[in-house]
């Protein structure tokens, strides 16, 4: 796949992080010492297989034939002329021209399979003999355990017992692929803990055991690792936007759990300025209730957890909140730490929506395109609903469709009180 | 020299080690935790660490992530946790506290105010678990200008190439981890404990105090036969943990229960001593 290069305006915003895993404030190395030397080697051998082009070409031959890739970007007609319809009714002759970036046809139903392949093909450069995980929404620990299985490699995926509860089939899936699911039962039972668990099961196990994380955070160098395994959205979306319409696109929105399906899709582009970007955080019930939500840019501050310092949801004592959305995928409460500096400098504007809003924009796009997404978009097309009817219609609007929805229509069904 | 490092002369003096005990600031409730607090030099602590309560102690086992958490949930915050040592200090100005716990509610307070607050308070050191040498400048240095100890932690990962970073700015003691792993969860192999304290022995002066997995009398005899401290903490927020009522409450078996325990310990690097001198 050949990659249209990029231009590089010296005021760059895809340098970081610096050589100690720092975006500006954000970012670092906040481990045990235990752990210390583990990061360490993980950055060598990361830069090391960086280095070495087998690397990559194994990495391209797997995510095109086993992932799927590249994803299609498909213009989304209908939503298109409805919201056009939505604002000419508001007296304006806007609506954006929409299009997904499908991630969700994915192997494995998601953008995680991307990061997945990456790290298990780093696990088996370094000779790891076992794998570890956290998982929210299940996706991630589905992904992981697909490519265990795919490489013979045992796993253990650590998931909330609060988020087993709610994601029952991708539990059932990770079992079908012989991973073991720990529930985690400490703290709030929600990915936070699964990640507090899994950290506590690398310390116990550094000899042979390696932590695939799932999104755009923990110590140095994840962040920018799983951004780079991700960061084949954009790229792909830019070549396919310039296929299709000639041009880039203008506008770029994606939800942030963690941020990683957004860090893909964004990180190519944050030097073309004229491209504007939109990060959607959950609002859960709203900005306003106390520990209602999940936005940690929009109603968080600054903070230190798993590794690196970014925007938390915490009380004024430090001590992390548990937070809420209506999508397991997106209730962490924290987010990668890129994000947190891209906030700060203004370049990327972060946004949240309401489990509310995201339910009608889940069926919105089940009714008008026929493509259940996961609630997780749902979050990003919610955000759409309300920006592409105050956009031109010369507007070319990506959205990163980052999962399918098969995970929460059991979820949903009980949101909207119908009978499955 | 701070009371840590007077201590430790002290210790020397008297030919034993010492024993550091670790219980969490606030567990059960603020009052229970002073009083056992202030009855631990006279069960036989040499060293206080006090835990500062995280909601979220990724280095730490089932035992004390319990013991951050009644804490947490009896209302205990930092600034309460400062108020305990003050409180500590009117009748004790000999034995020496180390807070120890994680960066976030640290940063939070902040830095400044906090190094402040925590020498305005008698507190000697701090050990933050989640602040490696590669982040010295966030806490270590200040720290240390503040007049405080800054104790590291060393481990079984920690390898020679790495040890002087370890101990560059380290002060007051070094932290062995015996183990690989979390607090309180396996048992230390003691050989490979005694030949690691002996490479770090060779690097530099401080005393090493050694933790994480000591549960028994005979554990902490053992160690206490080559490193100068020995940690306990586990043993004893699980003490505190079987002493609580049905609610969660403490009894008055509490405070007797944990310093009992320690008294225990304590007697098994006291005799050797006292052997020696009879
Ligand atoms: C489909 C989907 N989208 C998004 C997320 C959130 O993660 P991130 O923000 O890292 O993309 C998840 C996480 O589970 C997910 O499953």
């Amino acid at each position: 796949m050949s990659v249209i290069p990029e231009q590089r305006v010296p005021n760059s915003y895809r340098t970081g992080p610096d050589e100690r895993g720092h975006f500006g404030l954000y970012g670092g190395r906040f481990v045990a010492e235990t752990l210390m030397p583990l990061v360490l080697e993980l950055e060598q051998a990361y830069a090391d297989a960086r280095a070495d082009p087998s690397f990559q070409v194994e990495l391209d031959d797997l995510l095109a034939h086993y992932g799927g890739r590249p994803s299609p970007l498909y213009f989304a007609e209908r939503l298109t002329e409805h919201l056009r319809e939505v604002s000419a009714a508001s007296g304006r002759q806007g609506g954006a021209k929409i299009y997904f970036k499908r991630d969700e046809l994915n192997h494995t139903g998601s953008h995680k399979i991307n990061n997945c392949l990456g790290q298990i093909q780093l696990a088996r450069r370094m000779g790891k003999k076992r794998i570890i995980a956290e998982t929210g929404a299940g996706q991630h620990g589905v992904a992981v355990a697909t490519v265990a299985a795919r490489f013979g490699l045992p796993c253990v995926v650590y998931m909330g017992a609060t988020d087993i509860k709610r994601q029952r089939p991708n539990v059932f899936r990770m079992k079908l692929l012989g991973a073991e699911v720990r529930p985690v039962t400490s703290g709030s039972g929600t990915l936070k803990d699964a990640m507090n668990d899994a950290l506590r099961d690398w310390v116990a196990n550094v000899h042979d055991t390696f932590y695939i994380i799932g999104t755009v955070a923990g110590p140095h160098p994840y962040p920018a690792m799983v951004r780079d395994f991700q960061s084949v959205i954009g790229r792909e979306t830019r070549e396919q936007m310039i296929e299709r319409e000639g041009r880039l696109p203008d506008t770029l929105v994606a939800c942030i759990g963690g941020g990683s399906n957004a860090m893909g899709l964004f990180h190519t582009f944050l030097d073309d300025r004229a491209v504007a970007i939109y990060g959607v955080e959950a609002a859960g019930y709203g900005l306003d209730v106390p520990n209602g939500h999940a936005a940690s840019m929009s109603g968080g501050a600054p903070g230190v957890l798993h590794g690196n310092r970014t925007y938390l949801l915490q009380n004024d004592d430090g001590q992390i909140l548990e937070g809420h959305s209506i999508s397991a995928g997106l209730d962490y409460p924290g987010v990668g730490p890129e994000h947190s500096w891209l906030k700060d400098s203004g370049r990327v504007n972060y946004v949240a929506v309401t489990d509310k809003e995201a339910l009608d924009a889940f069926q919105l796009c089940t009714r008008l395109e026929g493509i259940i997404p996961a609630l997780e978009p749902a979050h990003a097309l919610a955000y759409v609903k309300k920006l592409a009817p105050t956009l031109p219609r010369d507007n070319l609007l990506v959205m990163n469709l980052c999962g399918r929805g098969d995970k929460d229509i059991f979820a949903v069904a009980e949101h909207l009180h119908m009978e499955m | 020299m701070t009371r840590i490092d007077k201590r430790f002369v002290e210790l020397k003096r008297q030919g034993r080690a010492g024993l550091v005990t670790f219980i969490t600031a606030g567990d059960p409730d603020y009052a229970t935790s002073l009083a056992l607090l202030r009855g631990l030099p006279a069960a036989g602590a040499d060293i206080i660490e006090l835990g500062m309560p995280f909601s979220d102690p990724m280095a730490d086992g089932p035992a004390i992530q319990a013991s951050s958490q009644r804490a947490l949930k009896a209302g205990q915050t930092m600034r309460k946790t400062l108020a305990m040592v003050k409180a500590f200090r009117e009748k004790d100005d000999a034995t020496p506290i180390v807070l120890m716990g994680y960066y976030n509610p640290i940063y939070v307070y902040p830095v400044d105010g906090f190094l402040k607050d925590a020498v305005a308070a008698g507190v000697d050191g701090l050990i933050v678990v989640d602040v490696p040498p590669e982040e010295d400048v966030e806490l270590c240095l200040p720290s240390l200008k503040a007049g405080l100890n800054f104790i590291r932690l060393a481990t079984p990962t920690t390898d020679a190439r790495r040890l002087p970073q370890v101990l560059a700015n380290t002060s007051g003691f070094v932290y062995y981890v015996s183990i690989a792993g979390i607090t309180g969860t396996v048992a230390p192999d003691l050989a490979d404990v005694r030949a690691h304290v002996g490479r770090i022995k060779t690097k530099t002066s401080l005393p090493i105090a050694v933790g994480f997995g000591v549960k028994a009398p005979e554990q902490v005899r053992a160690i206490a036969e080559y490193a100068q401290g020995v940690v306990v903490g586990s043993a004893l927020v699980s003490a505190i943990a079987r002493s609580l009522d049905a609610e969660g409450k403490a009894t008055r078996a509490t405070v007797t229960g944990v310093l009992g325990l320690v008294g225990q310990l304590a007697g098994g690097l006291r005799q050797p001593a006292a052997a020696a001198a009879s």
